[in-house]
């Protein structure tokens, strides 16, 4: 995969820059958030201006230390959040504006687990993610049917099927969920934090799986995560955030140094270039100075 | 993989409906009186076919005067109380929901008797004054939950222990109000406490407003069963249900008012009684899953069924004395929520 770094002049004006990035399917334009528990107080949280773009295919990773803004970021991106100002727009709708079904026909988004509050089967499970593409009371035809099989058998987990959802594992059951998310046929694909419960197996699985459905189905993805070493391994683009400000938008290559990521993560590292030319970080451990 | 056809929602429904005949046919037949199968169905088809005049014999009156519009009334109630209780489980996430528990029953109640105490200072039409109740009691259900749905509110996310807490000490707070106006105000025709806090169903209503309590079942079960996806997508949390494309502001809104109506209505005709809404969904999920395209029409079949049974038991049991229905109910009802909330903890 060849590394592509989107030009992000600050200064330069949005419709400028959809002009420069026809292919450009997802484009973050200057998009600022705060919170504030009520309007008089200052606002507790803010994350201010951040831009980027993404074609299809790409999957982009937004990396920080906890409370840095990431999900904030993912949720203005999935259009459940309203920007302070800028705008986020997919095939230039703003996400933001666009009605839940037809959000949900566009973009899915894997949170982190849920809790079933009624047993459900996996192939029950997937089958919700058809539920955007079909009226109110409708029953299931052939072709959600055809896509939701489809979608199991792409996250390898056609033999999950059958089973009840409490009985999966966390690497399992995280397949199921990432299938749902599949049978709604987005364009934009939304992770949070999908490998958090997941051992290491399990988490190089799910990345690997992401980067051939990327490629394969066109998706755009955007993935908010913790493991520097997966998003430099697996993304084209990489998003560093931290307490509520973009510090880096680029390759990984590009992003990944030394310097910037101890700064960031406050923890020694070391940084090289592994065989595929994508960045590997390392903690030090032994070294005194922080 | 099995998706929900139509033809298999049908089937489990007609044989839910061909439980509930037998539990009719039976109802009808036990109590003080026997009646043989023959005379039973010989005046059924009479009522049936408009000739219930021809009906002579006492026992016959009986049966169709009595035992008869008992019964209905009572697959009226069951159905509405389960109906509510589906979409209350659903949409307060919570399997421990029913209108009894959250105190909507109570709310109901209420705002029945409140109407009641204001209606004969009114001066209104006959037809007008018989739908004051019932609007009475729709009134209170959904002031009620209101209120409840905003009790058990905790930063953004509904927290299910002080739901279900703020629901029983809610009905507990307006049982006293009850007690308090049916105390002061003993000069009125309302009917005693018991009545509205146990639930009963012997009342004889006029034809008029069996006709109300049908369309508005009608009314608020359709409702219901038209966010039955939703309710679906919901099972796995609100977040996750508005990203695959749930419009949860107007699910909730459908539900709770639909909702409050057939619990509204129910309590109108019989007081409240507990337990219907809570047990009857979890048995039908037992039995048919969580999808609630088929737990919505299978939960008011049950209902319908265990209030029937539930009547039939209470009026046999000590004859010629009759136990409430609600009594029966809570009977039943309230060791198995003892049981859920039990192994819910574990």
């Amino acid at each position: 995969m060849v590394a592509r770094q989107t030009a992000m002049g600050a200064l330069r004006s949005s419709g400028e820059a959809s002009r420069a990035n026809n292919d450009a399917r997802l484009s973050v334009e200057q998009v600022s958030y705060a919170y504030s528990p009520n309007p008089t107080q200052a606002p507790l949280f803010t994350l201010e201006a951040t831009s980027f773009q993404a074609r299809a295919g790409e999957i982009v990773a937004i990396l920080g230390p906890n409370a840095s803004g990431k999900s904030t970021l993912l949720k203005l991106i999935a259009g459940t959040l309203e920007p302070l100002s800028g705008r986020v727009r997919l095939n230039g709708f703003e996400t933001h504006s666009l009605t839940a079904r037809t959000r949900a026909q566009r973009i899915a988004m894997v949170q982190q687990e849920s809790q079933l509050l009624f047993p459900a089967r996996a192939w029950e499970f997937v089958l919700q993610g058809r539920h955007p593409h079909g009226r109110a009371l409708r029953f299931e035809n052939a072709t959600d049917i055809a896509v939701a099989r489809n979608a199991l058998a792409q996250v390898g987990a056609a033999e999950l099927s059958d089973r009840w959802m409490a009985e999966l594992s966390g690497g399992e059951k995280q397949r199921v969920i990432l299938a749902r998310a599949l049978a709604q046929q987005p364009l934009l694909l939304l992770l949070d934090e999908p490998t958090l419960h997941l051992d290491i197996a399990a988490q190089v699985d799910l990345l690997h799986g992401l980067r051939h459905l990327a490629v394969e189905n066109r998706y755009t993805v955007v993935v908010v995560t913790h493991e520097l070493n997966l998003a430099g391994e697996y993304a084209d683009q990489v998003v560093l955030i931290q307490r509520g400000k973009c510090l880096r938008v680029g390759p990984p290559g590009v992003v990944y140094q030394r310097e910037l990521l101890e700064q960031v993560f406050h923890t020694p590292l070391s940084v090289e270039l592994g065989p595929s030319g994508r960045p590997r970080v390392n903690v030090v451990a032994d070294r005194e100075s922080r | 993989m099995r998706p929900l056809t139509i033809q298999r929602l049908f089937l489990q429904c007609a044989a839910l409906a061909g439980i509930l005949f037998v539990v009719v046919i039976i109802a009808l037949k036990a109590g003080a009186v026997e009646v043989s199968l023959f005379a039973l169905g010989r005046d059924l088809i009479r009522v049936i076919v408009h000739h219930g005049g021809e009906i002579k014999s006492d026992y016959g009156l009986i049966v169709m005067n009595i035992r008869l519009p008992r019964i209905l009334l009572g697959i009226f109630v069951g159905a509405s109380l389960a109906v509510a209780g589906t979409g209350f489980q659903a949409l307060l996430r919570n399997p421990l929901a029913d209108p009894y528990v959250l105190g909507v029953s109570n709310g109901a109640a209420l705002g029945a008797i409140l109407a009641l105490l204001v209606s004969p200072h009114l001066s209104m039409l006959p037809t007008v004054a018989d739908l004051l109740t019932p609007l009475g009691a729709f009134l209170g259900a959904a002031a009620t939950i209101a209120a409840v749905y905003f009790l058990g509110r905790r930063e953004g996310q509904i927290d299910s222990t002080t739901l279900l807490l703020g629901g029983v000490i809610t009905g507990s707070f307006l049982a006293a109000i009850i007690m308090f106006l049916m105390t002061s105000e003993t000069g009125s025709n309302l009917r005693g406490m018991a009545y509205w806090l146990m639930g009963n169903l012997s009342t004889s209503l006029q034809s008029s407003v069996y006709w109300i309590l049908w369309i508005g079942f009608l009314l608020g079960a359709g409702a219901i069963y038209t966010t039955a996806s939703d309710l679906n997508l919901l099972l796995s949390g609100e977040k996750e249900a508005m990203h695959l494309g749930v419009d949860l502001p107007r699910v909730r809104l459908v539900v709770y008012i639909a909702a409050s109506l057939l619990t509204g209505l129910a309590v109108s005709v019989s007081g409240s009684i507990g337990y219907v809404g809570l047990l009857v969904p979890h048995v039908m999920r037992q039995i048919f899953g969580s999808d609630h395209r088929v737990l919505l029409p299978t939960a008011a079949f049950g209902g319908a069924i265990a209030v029937v049974i539930a009547d039939t038991i209470g009026r046999t049991v000590v004859p010629p004395a009759e136990l409430p229905v609600g009594a029966m109910t809570a009977l039943a009802g309230a060791p198995l929520f003892i049981y859920l909330l039990r192994r819910r903890m574990a």
